[in-house]
């Protein structure tokens, strides 16, 4: 899988091109400005970006900006946006057009390296990967949620860890349950939440984040 | 021709300007002369009014900006701990009266009263002098209007700077009030500075620094065991691990306390907005900036909004919560509604005055409504904080200026007057256009002057309130 990084940290850069090429990726390119990021994405056309946030040379949101702008001109371009700090806003602005193929996570993710590369995958391969803490702050501002609080403490860990974007068997391996039990699981949580079952990983995460984000249709 | 409808309006601003120092006559006369005391303060007021309504002309005009030079008001007075209110030997049992006293001496004691005064005064005279010479007789009449016409933007400008000269503050006031603002906020400016980084301190001592003595001791004990027992080994680095990445979430929440980075990244709106995201109450956000301030406005107000978010949550109850941060000229509102309980006074809590505090520093106020049962309305304006904008002043004050300048005409001489002429039979037929007509012609001409003239008074009447109420709603 070909990669375009975006990092301005030159020690951070390295050690994830690093990390990337031993599990297998091509880093076709590790830039180091949001201008150049977006010429990367466009002349290279990876199978996934993984791009902070703020880059030079203004040091503000430069590189989700450029990110999102690559995903308006390559439709569906799988982003993965790492940052110092997590904001529902900017979890709002990536998954607003629906479609997938977004990450957003904490740069302490890199830590443990298994869950990165399995994020980086994930997101590559079209499906979500939203950090724990974005999670945390969308159900805390859906604290107030009926239907949400109507979930048993079991079905709620399993809502958070779909919400993440993550498939029904790792849920299961993560909850020590069998893939059968967290379906049933799943099936319940849509059913309390009123939401349209549907059988494929991805689009069940979309439907639960579009839930917590208030911006479900009907 | 809009700077000759300004030239007018500015002849009729001067004679409204003659007619209130007229009335400030009386007003004093009787205030000072008969002592109906009670007057004084009223007179004043009403001066104050008009000098504040030529500064907004010399702005809009002749863009002179005018400050307004009047000392700060008194602040209300204080009870004394033998439950009296103290003015000199002097007490009181209730705080009417040395407050207006207070008020009194204010108004009385400023120097900028008497020079508003004698602007609005001298203004009104040497405007309304000349225009009622020229009313004598009808070609005067027409030369003054076609002068008035010709010189009319030097006419403007000479308004702006006869109206700079003796309505902005003289140095003496402006510094005045300048170094007193700036002595009080400095302190607690200061004041404030020491105690954020104090806390700053505190935090850095108590969470992450601790935490990467913590993660450096248990990489050491690994290091040691690496031979030895390497599963030892390995658990302690994944607690090294898991404490570096606690360490990391301590220093995150510190930096959203110092300057919260979607503020560094986006500037206030959408920092406000993912403040409104967070927060456990439903809340709206409106933002309309014609830029962004700069970055210590920016700041305090968004640690206000939060400060005054959580206030709602938190003692309030509230479930919803509205905010909206607007603009007027330079200056920037923020106003926070929750439909909470109510009942918030900065007189019991330390948070509301320490807010208040706070934003002096930018020579903001502060202003609390917030009734038993709710709702509360906090509104927050900061002054001089924005890039000046063009004023926005009247939109047909020109034509306001020809109609309010030339209603007259019809009206009076060739109206009224004429009207007078006919009734008494006069010779004479002077300019007055009804009197040259054949006689079946002459009411109806006379009344249609008069209706031409009142309604052209009405007209713009109707049309400066407009303006005026507009500008009050902005």
């Amino acid at each position: 899988m070909r990669v375009v990084m975006a990092e301005d940290l030159h020690l951070l850069r390295e050690g994830m091109v690093a990390l990337l090429t031993a599990h297998g990726f091509e880093v076709a390119a590790a830039v180091e400005s949001g201008p150049e990021l977006l010429q990367a994405l466009l002349e290279e056309r990876p199978d996934i970006a993984v791009v902070d946030v703020r880059l030079p040379p203004t040091f503000t949101d430069e590189g989700l900006q450029a990110a999102l702008e690559a995903r308006r001109r390559i439709p569906g371009l799988p982003v993965l946006v790492l940052s110092q700090h997590v904001e529902q806003l900017y979890a709002r602005e990536l998954l607003a057009d629906g479609t997938g193929g977004v990450g957003y996570l904490l740069k302490d993710r890199v830590f443990n390296a298994e869950q990165f590369v399995d994020a980086v995958r994930r997101v590559a391969e079209g499906g979500t990967a939203m950090d724990p803490d974005v999670i945390a702050k969308l159900l805390a501002s859906n604290a107030r949620d009926e239907p949400l609080g109507r979930l048993t403490p079991r079905e709620r860990e399993v809502l958070e860890l779909m919400a993440e974007g993550r498939s029904n068997a790792a849920i299961g391996q993560r909850l020590y349950l069998s893939e059968s039990a967290v379906g049933k699981h799943t099936a319940n949580i849509f059913g309390k939440l009123d939401l349209a079952p549907s059988d494929d990983d991805n689009r069940r995460v979309l439907a639960v984040l579009a839930y917590l984000q208030g911006t479900r249709r009907a | 021709m809009k700077a000759i409808g300004r030239a007018f309006a500015l002849v009729a601003l001067a004679a409204l300007g003659l007619g209130t120092s007229l009335l400030a006559v009386l007003g004093f006369g009787l205030g000072f002369g008969l002592g109906i005391i009670i007057l004084v303060p009223m007179t004043i007021r009403l001066i104050r009014a008009n000098a504040r309504m030529q500064r907004r002309f010399a702005l809009a005009w002749s863009g002179v900006e005018i400050a307004d030079p009047y000392r700060p008001a008194p602040p209300p007075p204080v009870r004394h701990r033998d439950g009296f209110y103290h003015e000199g030997r002097q007490r009181y049992r209730s705080p009417r009266v040395p407050a207006w006293n207070q008020r009194f001496n204010w108004l009385i004691r400023d120097p900028a009263t008497w020079r508003d005064y004698a602007f609005v005064l001298l203004d009104g005279l040497a405007v309304v002098v000349p225009v009622l010479l020229f009313l004598m007789n009808p070609w005067a009449a027409l030369a003054g209007i076609a002068l008035i016409a010709y010189f009319a933007p030097r006419l403007v400008r000479a308004h702006g700077r006869a109206a700079h000269a003796l309505l902005a503050p003289t140095r003496k006031a402006a510094l005045e009030l300048q170094v007193n603002r700036l002595a009080r906020t400095r302190a607690e400016t200061m004041d404030h500075q020491t105690a954020e980084l104090h806390r700053i301190e505190r935090d850095l001592h108590d969470g992450a620094q601790a935490r990467l003595v913590a993660v450096g001791m248990t990489i050491g004990a690994a290091e040691q065991l690496v031979e030895t027992d390497p599963t030892a080994a390995k658990a302690l680095l994944a607690k090294a691990r898991e404490a570096s990445a606690t360490a990391l979430a301590d220093l995150r929440s510190l930096v959203r306390g110092i300057h919260p980075p979607v503020l560094a990244e986006r500037g206030l709106g959408d920092a406000v907005r993912a403040l409104a995201l967070d927060s456990p109450l439903i809340t709206h956000v409106t933002v309309e900036l014609p830029e962004r301030p700069d970055a210590p406005v920016e700041s305090a107000a968004y640690f206000a909004i939060s400060e005054l978010l959580t206030n709602a949550a938190r003692h309030g109850g509230a479930t919803e919560a509205w905010i909206d941060i607007s603009h007027a000229g330079r200056a920037m509102r923020v106003t926070v509604t929750d439909d909470g309980l109510g009942g918030a006074d900065p007189a019991k809590g330390t948070g509301l005055a320490g807010l208040e505090r706070r934003l002096a520093a930018f020579d903001g106020v502060l202003a609390i409504s917030s009734p038993p049962g709710g709702p509360t309305i906090v509104t927050i304006e900061l002054p001089q904080v924005l890039s000046p904008l063009p004023p926005v002043l009247p939109k047909h004050a020109h034509l306001i200026g020809w109609f309010m300048g030339l209603c007259w005409i019809p009206m009076i001489p060739q109206g009224f007057v004429a009207m007078a002429f006919k009734l008494s039979h006069m010779e004479q037929k002077s300019w007055f256009l009804a009197l040259y007509l054949p006689e079946p012609f002459q009411w109806p001409v006379i009344g249609a002057m008069i209706a031409t003239g009142l309604s052209m008074f009405t007209v713009a009447l109707v049309l400066a309130i407009k303006q005026w109420r507009g500008d009050k709603c902005a």
